[in-house]
């Protein structure tokens, strides 16, 4: 098994969960609209301009957190729904090329995911990032990404195809990424300059972020194989 | 005395040996020890007043917990990476887990418990605190994963995957939640902890921790063997159920 053909098979299963995405629409016309209600329901439940303000970026985070969750659900219940994942197993595709494939094309999503998130932040708590700030924040999004679409896809794949998982993937997944939530929402703060914090600051958050998504991404792609090989 | 009766009968006798047996009579012995030591003998704290007898409880329960989770943690390596893997390890990781989580439950209660009396809160953001939460949780999960179905190696390498993930996980829960903390700079309520202890409490801390760990090996043991027959009975399968539910229909 050599890399490039682990990048190949990398490459054609993110274009496929993409395109099955894209013509399925599942994630933009439920997904989405499901994260910018939680949105409306933080402000409905904290009742007060400043203190959305000052939440804003905790909250941000927490409702990807939780169309995290969504998002892997739906990944493997495409999978799962025809045997599709079997037939990939049966057929000697490489597992670290699924977990790399699968990871990407969720990480894409995410991406879509967090930009209307924060678009929702600057509109409805008003949040509003300096330039630098921005800089932070791409920079904050594409790394809790990474770690967040690592393990989403590795513990998604622990439990796909057994009964119960729509409740089980929560109950693995959140303690999971509580340092993603810890490390994003600090580093989204001072992007956001909640309560003067300067934007300075919000970098070192970024280190967390980063030995996060390395240990997830490294750790999946390598223990993927014995998770669906059954 | 129908055929199904007989046969459990026959199961409890099968997860006891002699080793087992006075291995439980000395931890009963023990836990004796341990209540007339922790509750009458021992004196009350001069800072924490009678309260502190809970930590008899506490700080071994709390070490059983975590002596479980490593046992856990050591028996799923063995599990995945010993070339002749044996559903031995599996079993041995799936009690200790049950057994850890138990515990864990138990410390986490009496902590705040002793928390509420002592600092007059039942809970703190501390790092260690929150990682002890979020471990619990974490097995719980793991607990629930065993429990999936499939074969027994499909559940073996499905958990023993996700135990070693565990190991991984706590740490940097551990490391996030104390960064996040030392930022919000909160007033330490553990007051000065050069303290010296009584000699009496340290040594009934002492054997607390023995004790409960001995407890910890004999459950440990009775578990593993009542997992191996309940994989045993899963795998002569589906038919003798059946026949055991007409046998129960029929002596009712």
């Amino acid at each position: 098994m050599n890399v490039s053909s682990t990048f190949r098979v990398a490459r054609l299963i993110a274009a496929k969960d993409l395109r099955v995405e894209w013509r399925s629409r599942v994630v933009t016309n439920q997904v989405l609209p499901f994260a910018v209600l939680v949105m409306v329901l933080f402000a409905f439940a904290l009742d007060s301009d400043a203190v959305l303000e000052r939440v804003a970026p905790g909250l941000v985070w927490l409702a990807t957190i939780f169309s995290v969750l969504f998002l892997v659900a739906r990944t493997y219940a495409v999978e799962t729904a025809d045997g599709a994942l079997d037939a990939l197993r049966s057929a000697g595709v490489d597992p670290m090329g699924i977990f790399l494939g699968k990871t990407a094309a969720l990480a894409a999503q995410l991406l879509v995911l967090e930009a209307l998130l924060v678009s929702a932040a600057v509109i409805l708590y008003r949040a509003d990032p300096t330039p630098s700030g921005t800089v932070l924040l791409v920079t904050t999004a594409l790394v809790a990404t990474v770690g967040l679409a690592s393990v989403g896809t590795l513990y998604g794949g622990l439990a796909a195809g057994v009964k119960g998982r729509e409740t089980l993937l929560p109950l693995l997944l959140l303690p999971v990424v509580a340092p993603v939530l810890i490390g994003a929402t600090r580093a989204t703060e001072s992007a956001f300059r909640t309560n003067g914090i300067a934007v300075s600051e919000g970098w070192p958050w970024l280190g967390l972020l980063a030995v996060f998504a390395a240990i997830f991404s490294v750790v999946g792609a390598v223990a993927f194989g014995s998770l669906i090989d059954e | 005395m129908t055929a199904a009766s007989v046969d459990t009968n026959r199961r409890e006798r099968v997860t006891g040996t002699s080793f087992t047996r006075g291995l439980g009579a000395v931890t009963l012995v023990g836990i004796a020890w341990l209540v007339l030591f922790g509750l009458v003998v021992t004196p009350a704290d001069v800072n924490q007043g009678e309260s502190v007898r809970i930590m008899y409880a506490h700080v071994p329960g709390a070490w059983l917990a975590y002596l479980a989770f490593v046992v856990t943690a050591i028996s799923s390596a063995m599990y995945l990476f010993r070339r002749t893997r044996s559903l031995v390890w599996d079993r041995i990781a799936g009690a200790s887990a049950e057994i850890g989580v138990l515990f864990m439950g138990i410390s986490l209660v009496t902590g705040s418990l002793w928390g509420r009396l002592t600092w007059g809160t039942f809970w703190t953001w501390d790092a260690r605190l929150t990682t002890t939460a979020f471990l619990f949780i974490t097995y719980v999960g793991y607990l629930a994963v065993r429990n999936l179905g499939g074969t027994h190696h499909q559940r073996a390498r499905r958990s023993a995957v996700l135990a070693l993930l565990a190991v991984l996980e706590i740490p940097l829960v551990h490391f996030s939640v104390e960064l996040w903390n030392s930022l919000h700079q909160e007033a330490s309520v553990v007051g000065n902890t050069d303290v010296t202890m009584d000699g009496l409490m340290l040594f009934t801390l002492f054997l607390g921790v023995i004790v409960f760990t001995l407890m910890y090996v004999w459950m440990l043991m009775h578990r593993q063997r009542s997992l191996t027959l309940q994989d045993m009975v899963d795998d002569i399968g589906l038919d003798v159920a059946l026949a055991a539910r007409r046998a129960e229909a029929g002596s009712s």
